[in-house]
């Protein structure tokens, strides 16, 4: 196949991020210069994202037959190169602007792993054909071993570090055989031609042993149980803008390529595959919001309820039909809103890197009367994780609950309801705490300014959005509807 | 343009009691107060200048007083839409009054973090006035859901821990998980009905008078109501589902229960009302027996706890337990006589109760203690306070002359028309109310004092609003005229839907 202008025009987001994370590296190897490496970083993802806004108006492209290039794409794309600028202005706080003071170690390689992750992720949500999927999830979940380790002086990161890799490898291979098992039934690796050729040879041990493993491995990224055990140890290990990394951009490039999976093979036409997720999806919801009850530890808290939350989402893409692929991007988005605002909280209370993160719950009490914005921006998040009116998960738990009526799927609506009235209790819990009479010892802050920073900039940017699309939703809502499949 | 504007001027309101705390600590106090008084004073106006003969019915569902609609979610059809007519105009009256009023009941009883309790304060008054006037069910299940977070804040950072230190947290962690997790059953009903409507009609739409008329067959019908039922059963609080008022009511700042008792609850009793039977008025007749059933139980129930506590604010709590039982059977009778008793009694019972909970609080900011055990004897030693606590201990068991009275006789005489046993069941209720009021005055300012010294005395904001309250508990009892002239239409129109049904099921009985 040729490529023609036109490929490459419709590439251009993944090629201007590329020359970044080249770019990048050349200038690491010239010299090490913290804010130089920063503003690069964040230059190129910008320009990747001008890119995205800019051809995303043209027509869908299929680039190779890896690759297919369409509104879908460029949404989640656009979705993930947000969450990465996020996240890199998180570091940039994170790792402490001067030498000798915050992190001790060499701070300009974690954007490039930023990066080269992201880079991935993108390659994964124009996946049209298993290879692509592949490349991109090994490319987006290769660097997060190392960021997930980044601190590595730290036991606990590098323990993290080590389970993470261990275990995603782990479900590398299920996915990988998976895939085998699949060409060997199919003789193809496209998503399409699987789906024709699989239409009704889904019931043959192969092709169920196939699907089942490529199951597995892809709900050990997500963090569905039962293969959400290491979700809660990496959260707590890794540093806080890496797992708000975490949490963001590698679980919405993964969900997006199942999703898209999902609609183009015939996985709605197995019942069993449905009985499947449902189960999961029941037992990701109890476990995760359960597990999450009397957690003290902030970051240990959101991986349980992220396990919860991408219970919410199974439904959607079990319904798979009438309005459950743009709940899946609504939801998405509502999800990285809140995520990186409640991450983003984390980190600048951790401000600049001294050893360990501020994430025990008990330093969080009475923050209220000392920092009322920043601690005005984690209640914020902790409503719209819970789903109350006025924040962005409200929009996004309404639109799931609407497709869950509308596929019928009362059971698991039970569970979704049973899920948030167990969720509201844990949230609350951290809500009163940020409010309570201050306590006399512990007084751990943030540091006076972090609002003219730049991650006090975003944060509250963040925040905004969580709010605005709490109240006016609609903007959103015109912009997921495009970016239909 | 007014009617955004009732809900709005809680909302900037509270904002500003927030911002303008470190300018000086009293500001928040006056422009709550206020916010509260500018709302009281619009509803006054709308009172005097609405015409209350417009109301929903079924040949006219869109009758409203005064109506506005804007463009919100397009995606879903779903609007800005507010409209009001003589209930939803009565509610927010009493909104305002009891906002003023529980502004003025913390002015001394609040002296931490004065601006953040009036923001939640604002907060929650406006979410109500957004649930009063609310005629889109997103729109709706919007304020439902929304004025539970500050009623949260309210309880579990102002309130009075009892015994243990969390309870307080415990208390509101348990009000809010029933509410959240009833709201969202309703909101499956919701989303059920609309598509529904969406299959039969093809029009996407959760306007309550598109939603109306829409053709159900009875199981659907049933689960539907079943779901908005159930939230609003626990907001009302039914009995099975009501265990989180008393715990509530018991930790709450004294504000917070006069809003949990005069309005909160009312909110369910409004959406009864308003969707409950309208929507689903052929479920409604079948499931009424049950309901008033439920009822019965609530009324006796709640009067048979309310006895036995020794903390003088959940006696109060379990009495509005008792209250609301009356409402649930006037609601499910189908009668227009106890409709319009309901309405009078959710007045009487909200100026009744709230002024049982501003003296409670006026008690505990002068003893320190909600235990009757340690009270006793109290006449002596306090002017005013025992007496009026009397007088309002009395309205509440329903004695004629005050508003309280004429709710209950609407209801029971409207009622026996075609439940007489239930009627005559619920008359019993009275007898047992007199019996928990009448211990409450006994045990706490009867009997051998604990101690001879004098109490500090009521000062003229105290008594005013208590007074206020007494004059307006009379008012209501001599002259409920006023009343029921304006909830005349809107309750007829209630009427017409539940007792068409009725007459269509009578015949399958």
């Amino acid at each position: 196949m040729q490529l023609t202008t036109q490929h490459l025009i419709a590439l251009l987001p993944l090629l201007i991020l590329s020359a970044t994370v080249l770019l990048v590296m050349l200038a690491i190897a010239w010299r090490r210069h913290h804010a130089l490496t920063y503003l690069l970083s964040l230059a190129g993802l910008g320009a990747a994202l001008v890119s995205v806004v800019a051809v995303a108006g043209g027509d869908a492209q299929q680039v190779t037959s890896l690759l297919k290039v369409d509104r879908f794409a460029y949404f989640y794309m656009a979705l993930l190169l947000i969450a990465t600028i996020a996240c890199v202005t998180l570091a940039h706080a994170y790792l402490g602007e001067r030498e000798g003071q915050g992190f001790p170690g060499n701070r300009e390689e974690l954007y490039l792993l930023m990066l080269l992750a992201t880079l991935g992720g993108m390659v994964l949500v124009c996946a049209e054909h298993l290879a692509a999927l592949f490349i991109g999830l090994e490319l987006l979940s290769v660097p997060v071993y190392g960021l997930v380790a980044y601190a590595f002086f730290n036991k606990r990161s590098l323990e993290a570090g080590i389970k993470y890799m261990v275990l995603s490898a782990a479900g590398s291979a299920f996915l990988l055989f998976g895939m085998a098992l699949l060409y060997a039934e199919a003789g193809s690796l496209a998503f399409a031609s699987i789906g024709i050729a699989l239409e009704n040879g889904l019931s043959s041990p192969l092709a169920q042993m196939g699907t089942g493993m490529m199951l597995v491995g892809l709900a050990f990224k997500l963090s569905l149980v039962p293969f959400h055990l290491w979700t809660p140890d990496v959260y707590e290990g890794a540093p806080a803008p890496v797992a708000a990394f975490l949490a963001t951009a590698a679980k919405i490039a993964v969900f997006a390529v199942l999703l898209r999976l999902y609609q183009l093979s015939p996985a709605t036409a197995g019942g069993w595959l449905a009985g499947v997720l449902s189960a999961i999806a029941v037992a990701s919801i109890l476990l995760g919001n359960l597990l999450a009850l009397l957690q003290n530890n902030l970051k240990r808290l959101l991986g349980y309820s992220s396990i919860a939350h991408f219970g919410y989402l199974l439904i959607a893409l079990i319904a798979s039909k009438g309005l459950a692929e743009e709940a899946v991007g609504v939801y998405l988005v509502t999800y990285v809103l809140t995520s990186l605002g409640a991450f983003g909280v984390i980190t600048l209370m951790s401000t600049p890197y001294n050893g360990r993160d501020a994430d025990a719950l008990y330093e969080y009490r009475g923050l209220f009367w000392r920092r009322p914005y920043l601690t005005a921006v984690l209640a914020l998040m902790m409503l719209s994780l819970a789903g109350i009116p006025l924040t962005a998960g409200f929009i996004g738990k309404f639109y799931i609950i609407t497709v869950g009526v509308q596929a019928e799927l009362w059971w698991l609506l039970g569970t979704l309801v049973l899920g948030s009235a167990i969720g509201v209790f844990y949230y609350l819990r951290v809500m009163v705490t940020l409010f309570l009479v201050e306590p006399k010892l512990h007084h751990h802050d943030a540091p006076f300014n972090w609002g003219q920073r730049a991650g006090g900039v975003m944060l509250m940017m963040v925040a905004f959005f969580a709010f605005f699309f709490g109240v006016y939703p609609q903007p959103l809502l015109s912009l997921v509807q495009q970016a239909a499949l | 343009m007014i009617l955004p504007w009732l809900i709005l001027i809680p909302f900037i309101g509270g904002l500003l009691c927030w911002l303008t705390e470190r300018v000086a600590p009293t500001l928040p106090r006056w422009i709550a107060l206020f916010s509260m008084a500018l709302v009281l004073g619009l509803g006054l106006w709308l009172w005097s200048v609405g015409d209350y003969s417009l109301a929903p019915h079924p040949a006219d569902a869109a009758n409203w007083t005064v109506e506005f609609k804007h463009v919100w979610i397009a995606r879903f059809g779903i609007n800005f839409h507010l409209a009001l007519d003589g209930l939803s105009l009565l509610m927010i009256l009493l909104t305002g009054l009891l906002g003023v009023l529980s502004v003025l009941c913390s002015w001394s009883e609040i002296q931490k973090r004065v601006g953040f309790f009036h923001l939640n304060l604002m907060w929650i008054l406006g979410g109500v006035v957004g649930v009063f006037l609310a005629l889109d069910l997103f729109l709706f299940f919007f304020f439902w859901e929304m004025m539970l977070v500050p009623m949260y804040f309210l309880i579990a950072l102002w309130g009075h821990s009892g015994d243990g230190k969390k309870t307080r947290i415990t208390a509101a962690t348990k009000f809010f998980i029933y509410t959240q997790a009833s709201g969202l059953i309703m909101l499956v009903a919701i989303l059920g009905l609309v598509f529904f409507h969406q299959s039969v009609t093809g029009e996407f739409t959760f306007d309550y008078a598109r939603l109306l008329g829409t053709p159900l067959p009875p199981t659907v019908e049933y689960v539907l109501m079943l779901g908005f039922f159930i939230a609003f059963a626990v907001k009302l609080p039914v009995v099975p589902v009501h265990s989180w008022l008393p715990d509530a009511h018991a930790q709450a700042p004294t504000a917070g229960s006069v809003d949990l008792a005069g309005i909160l609850l009312k909110t369910a009793a409004y959406g009864l009302l308003r969707f409950a039977l309208p929507l689903f008025p052929n479920a409604s007749a079948e499931f009424a027996p049950i309901a008033m059933a439920l009822g019965l139980v609530g009324i006796f129930y709640g009067a048979l706890l309310s006895f036995a506590q020794t903390d003088i604010k959940r006696l109060v709590a379990y009495s509005s337990v008792s209250h609301m039982g009356f409402i649930l059977i006037a609601i499910y009778s189908g009668s227009q006589q106890a409709l319009q008793g309901a309405v009078v009694q959710m007045v009487a019972h909200g100026l009744s109760a709230a002024a049982l909970f501003i003296l409670c609080g006026q008690l505990y900011e002068r003893l320190h203690t909600r235990d009757m055990r340690q009270m006793g004897g109290l006449w002596a030693r306090l002017p005013w306070l025992p007496a009026l606590s009397l007088f309002f201990a009395a309205a509440s068991l329903g004695l004629p002359g005050t508003g309280n009275f004429i709710g209950e006789f609407l209801i029971l005489l409207g009622t026996f028309a075609d439940w007489p046993w239930i009627s005559a069941a619920a008359t019993f209720g009275l007898v047992f109310a007199s019996v928990y009021s009448l211990i409450m005055i006994h045990r706490a300012y009867f009997g051998p004092a604990t101690s001879e010294q004098a109490l500090r005395g009521l000062n003229g904001r105290e008594l005013s609003m208590v007074l206020g309250l007494a004059a307006l508990l009379i008012g209501l009892g001599l002259f409920p005229q006023v009343v029921l002239d304006t909830s005349w239409s809107s309750m007829q129109g209630v009427q017409q839907w539940l007792g068409t049904a009725f007459s269509q099921l009578a015949p399958t009985r």
